[in-house]
């Protein structure tokens, strides 16, 4: 394994029952890089983010980060390597019965036992970083789709992660909105050299944020490439994809 | 922990019904042995525990209140002419309070309980579940069922029999109104009764086994909740059945621990 590569999957197959959704999949992401996941809904997008953090265990395959076999992992020692994770969930996943200051000091004070005191500064520094240092008492039900995503995000990157996995993060947002969640992802990646995974269907996104990107189609990768070989590629499954995507 | 995945759809086969019945005494009996060993697992979320028991158990103070109070009444009014019959009205505090005590006061608690606090827990982790919430508190690295679950288990276990004591004492005085408006009884002569008739043993088994039903109703509650699928269906779903099943689960637990009860000690 090369040494810049920072999750290695390898032979990747996942089904649910008689549906193959992911069939022989093999990727490789390197330090500090964008990868972004493009497919059509129902192709395996999340479930493959879904198996790299272990919330789902695949059928076939082996999947390293840092070069460590998180298949051959115990809860334990998953638990060690996640704590340098960050996961942005497609609805944000806030925790409804916290406010956004307890839903990002949870993390700090269950897992990394800090101090009082450290945990606000570090509230406070992480809402500065999604503009919403004014929202730090609200309850997730008072917040706009944009600001659940924003929250979703600090609360996603407090733990200073170096490898993040979005899914769908500006899926239900308006273009503007979604323009800033993704400027402010590439701008965090870039801030934190963070390597990162994307899940999307939003083109503008991608080409805001990817280094390089896959298209998953019938369980494998049908394509891959940068954003700009994929949009000019002449396929007329990828002009339908994506030309439908600018259209809209 | 990985629950077995239950089959749907509007025409399920035979051996589909059954294998879902099957999948579900398996679901259950592996929460149930992942409930037994988290809890001696740190940490102990204390703080968790304390939270869930002033929710969940104190806040049901109001509603057993009311129905404690009514048990005793009605149960004291409907038993006065019964017991006139027999010309045995002097029995009217023993009846009230050995029925509140050994039998009334422990089920129809748990009962209240379950459909306040079962439902709200299936409905609050059945909500957590669907909307990704428990994923989220995982791939943080928390053990979600240790913090969701094991602390509200814990809390409705031993808030349970906090709350029937209490019920008890509210049914008696509830009893006592009834007395004193049907009978020409003093305070003095009520107390007196009940205390010359029951015995420490009475108390034993009704307020062990309420040990029993807080279980049956937090773990229910929590297994509906944690294992809840489809949306919002599946979250109506797992609140409607937590308060069903926990409800049927403490009536046959219930005949099951008087059995084993008066096997144990055929003179209580």
């Amino acid at each position: 394994m090369a040494d810049n590569i920072v999750i290695e999957i390898n032979n990747l197959s996942k089904k649910f029952e008689e549906l193959v959704v992911l069939d022989d999949i093999s990727i490789d992401v390197k330090l500090a890089e964008n990868l972004v996941v493009f497919g059509r809904s129902g192709q395996g997008k999340s479930v493959l983010l879904k198996c790299v953090i272990g919330l789902l265990k695949p059928d076939e395959g082996e999947i390293f980060i840092d070069g460590q076999n998180v298949m051959k992992m115990n809860v334990k020692q998953l638990n060690e390597v996640r704590k340098n994770i960050g996961f942005l969930f497609q609805s944000a996943a806030l925790y409804d019965s916290m406010s956004v200051r307890e839903n990002l000091a949870f993390p700090l004070r269950k897992i990394f036992k800090m101090k009082d005191d450290l945990i606000q500064e570090k509230v406070v520094n992480t809402l500065k970083l999604v503009s919403l240092e004014n929202a730090i008492d609200k309850m997730p039900s008072e917040l706009s789709g944009g600001m659940r995503k924003r929250i979703g995000l600090a609360r996603s990157i407090i733990t200073d992660p170096k490898i993040m996995l979005y899914d769908e993060p500006t899926t239900g947002l308006d273009p503007i909105t979604s323009q800033e969640i993704s400027e402010l992802i590439l701008e965090l990646q870039k801030k934190l050299n963070m390597t990162s995974i994307v899940v999307t269907h939003d083109l503008i996104c991608a080409e805001i944020i990817a280094d390089r990107a896959i298209f998953l189609r019938d369980g494998i990768i049908a394509y891959e490439g940068e954003i700009s070989n994929l949009t000019s590629k002449d396929d007329p499954f990828l002009n339908k994809f994506f030309n439908k995507k600018i259209e809209n | 922990m990985e629950l077995p995945k239950l089959k749907y759809g509007a025409n399920l086969s035979f051996a589909d019904k059954l294998y879902n019945f099957f999948a579900t005494i398996t679901s259950v009996t592996k929460f149930n042995l992942e409930f037994i060993k988290q809890v001696f697992i740190p940490p102990y979320e204390i703080s968790e525990i304390k939270k869930h028991m002033d929710e969940l158990g104190v806040k049901t103070f109001p509603i057993v209140t009311i129905t404690g109070f009514i048990i005793g009444l009605v149960l004291a009014l409907q038993s006065q002419p019964v017991l006139q019959r027999f010309g045995a009205t002097d029995f009217l505090p023993a009846t009230v309070a050995l029925s509140v005590i050994r039998e009334l006061g422990p089920v129809i608690t748990a009962l209240i309980f379950a459909g306040r606090v079962s439902s709200g827990i299936g409905a609050e982790l059945g909500s957590m579940r669907v909307t990704e919430q428990i994923d989220a508190m995982e791939v943080s690295g928390i053990n979600p069922f240790k913090f969701l679950v094991v602390t509200r288990v814990i809390a409705t276990t031993m808030i349970l029999p906090l709350l029937t004591i209490y019920v008890i004492f509210i049914a008696l005085l509830g009893g006592y109104l009834a007395v004193i408006l049907i009978e020409n009884m003093t305070l003095e002569y009520y107390k007196n009764a009940i205390l010359f008739s029951v015995q420490f043993g009475d108390f034993v088994p009704g307020i062990t086994k309420t040990f029993v039903f807080g279980y049956i109703v937090g773990i229910i509650g929590a297994y509906k909740g944690y294992s809840a699928e489809g949306g919002t269906e599946g979250v109506g779903k797992a609140s409607t059945t937590s308060v069903v099943l926990a409800s049927l689960l403490i009536l046959v637990f219930n005949t099951i621990l008087v059995k084993i009860t008066l096997w144990l000690w055929p003179t209580i």
